[in-house]
């Protein structure tokens, strides 16, 4: 069974924002696998365990996000490839046109996606990889049991579970709690080392860049207005009590 | 220059959705004077379509097949794409709701169209269309906008105001049956866990609870004060990693990201990745025993003192005069 991982390098969660001439700042940054791409990873490996295969990880990225790949293989990936050229640094139609590209290098039996990106947050890719290589997909995956070609899995769909049987090939994508993604072990990443990644430009893959340019633009990147810490009631508890739902009712008006 | 636009409606558990209304507002500002058209597939009847009309459709598209009774990708994917070639919208809106993510991005790269997803405002100054949208889960936003094609976007439930709904307003209405083929993913079985719960993300109030609520038992308070107040329940990662709660009550950076009226934050400390997904909401309530948990710094009311003492006294009050 061959099996490809979709992988973006993002933020720690734990890192505030900061803007420097309108764009994000990457000063001092603690990187990580996309925590939703890291249950994805994580599946992959799992499966391959289980029934056999290969897994393969693909980033599109700059050269930093290797060592989100070197991670991913010390989990247990076999193998990986990143895109690192900024000419398809795009929106998700531009991304996921050149994904399509080197996905349709190999023959994939699975595909496997976080169902978004903790920095953006469009969860996009996945659904548009999968039409742009013409397979079904189904997404924030819960669990997920592989029995030869028939993948079955549970879907969740705003709390509420779907039960899903569908073939390969198919594309899902990961939602929080499919598993506990591990820790990659002392050997894991020593035999990491010694793993292929793959490095690749448009040119390699063969892209016309003019044919897949993005269709989308960012205008303006900005931050929220700070919220000034407000009243920290005093008094008996009663009261404060008491005073937070006069507040609630009158003030604020929001019960 | 006025615009046609189409909005993918969308009913939940027998009844429209609100950020259906939502996505009509925008649509009717989008269409700058031109046709809005808001589109139902499956069970939608005349009740619905005179709803949406209320809500500023100029005509609405029933669209039925037994393939779309429940939903999949592919049905979906085809009878929207079938109905999108008879209107030839301008503009295209669906809510960012596990349908919306799911089909908007599919229909999009079957189009050829870019997609802005998740917005949380748009501004139309003439011709062009800017929309807002947070990244990093609001810890900043971005405004952007479609470059090439058709306007293409999702929008998040709870942020465009909708309409007051005009009782006056007709719409014509058009059943349409789609032809549809080929359906790729079965679904066995379904298990309904929210049954009776009103969704996070819809939600005008939460009550969450984090690691102060020490076990599953725990949220049982938190439970009360949201029945008291007909609010969702939500909960920190470090209740769902501690085992208290399911992942899909997560409120923050994974998990959900949610815009309340009203917040009221139980035994959270407030990470930066929670706030991240709360801090939005447009009132605070914070509850902790620690005065100097960051959860304070954004919220509007603290209480400094046991959730366990606090949350049943607030519970008891709101019973005595019901929101």
């Amino acid at each position: 069974m061959k099996i490809l991982v979709l992988l973006k390098q993002t933020f720690d969660t734990e890192e505030k924002i900061v803007l420097s001439n309108g764009k994000v700042s990457e000063d001092g940054v603690k990187y990580v696998i996309n925590p939703y791409d890291e249950y994805a990873v994580e599946e992959a490996v799992a499966i391959k365990e289980k029934h056999g295969g290969e897994v393969t990880v693909v980033t599109i990225g700059p050269s930093r996000a290797e060592a989100a790949l070197r991670t991913a293989l010390a989990m247990g990936a076999d193998k990986a490839i990143i895109v690192d050229d900024e000419s398809v640094f795009g929106d998700e139609y531009m991304i996921s046109k050149v994904l399509a590209t080197v996905a349709k290098r190999d023959a994939y039996d699975l595909i496997l996606g976080g169902y978004m990106a903790v920095d953006d947050g469009a969860a996009q890719v996945g659904p548009r990889l999968a039409e742009e290589l013409g397979i079904a997909h189904i997404s924030t995956i819960t669990n997920m049991e592989v029995d030869g070609s028939l993948v079955k899995v549970e879907k969740d769909v705003e709390g509420d579970i779907e039960i899903i049987e569908v073939n390969m090939p198919v594309l899902v994508t990961a939602q929080q709690g499919l598993n506990e993604p591990r820790y990659p072990s002392l050997p894991g990443i020593m035999k990491a080392k010694k793993k292929p990644i793959e490095r690749l430009t448009a040119d390699d893959l063969g892209l016309n860049i003019e044919e897949i340019l993005s269709k989308t633009e960012v205008l303006e990147q900005y931050l929220p207005q700070q919220k000034t810490a407000g009243k920290i009631l005093q008094g008996e508890l009663p009261e404060q009590v008491s005073e937070l739902i006069e507040a609630l009712r009158f003030e604020a008006k929001v019960v | 220059m006025s615009k046609n636009v189409l909005v993918v409606a969308e009913k939940r558990n027998g009844s429209l959705r609100n950020v259906s209304f939502e996505a009509l507002a925008a649509a009717k500002e989008i269409a700058a004077g031109g046709k809005v058209t808001a589109v139902l597939f499956g069970q939608g009847d005349n009740a619905d379509a005179n709803q949406l009309a209320q809500y500023g459709a100029d005509q609405v598209y029933l669209v039925t097949n037994e393939e779309l009774n429940a939903y999949s990708t592919d049905a979906f994917s085809q009878a929207f794409t079938e109905v999108f070639q008879i209107i030839n919208p301008d503009a295209i809106l669906l809510g960012h709701t596990a349908l919306g993510r799911d089909l908007a991005p599919r229909v999009a790269a079957r189009l050829g169209l870019g997609l802005v997803s998740d917005c949380t405002a748009i501004e139309v100054n003439g011709d062009e269309v800017v929309f807002v949208r947070p990244i990093y889960a609001g810890k900043a936003f971005q405004k952007k906008r479609v470059t090439d094609g058709i306007i293409f976007a999702t929008i998040r439930s709870n942020n465009i105001a909708k309409g007051e709904p005009d009782a006056g307003r007709t719409a014509d209405t058009i059943e349409y049956k789609a032809t549809i083929k080929d359906i790729r993913t079965v679904i066995k079985d379904v298990v309904r866990k929210t049954a009776g719960t009103i969704d996070l993300t819809e939600a005008k109030i939460i009550v969450s609870g984090g690691r102060g609520v020490k076990s599953a038992e725990g949220f049982n308070p938190i439970r009360e004060l949201a029945d008291a107040l007909g609010a969702a329940v939500g909960a920190s990662r470090a209740a769902c990693d501690a085992g208290y709660c399911d992942y899909s009550m997560q409120v923050g950076q994974t998990g959900k990201v949610v815009t309340p009226d009203l917040y009221i934050a139980c035994g959270i400390s407030g990470a930066v990745q929670h706030l991240a997904g709360m801090s939005n909401s447009k009132i605070i309530v914070a509850i902790n025993k620690d005065p100097e948990a960051p959860i304070f710094k954004v919220a509007d009311y603290g209480i400094v003192g046991d959730l366990f003492e606090v949350v049943p006294m607030l519970t008891e009050e709101f019973k005595k005069v019901p929101v």
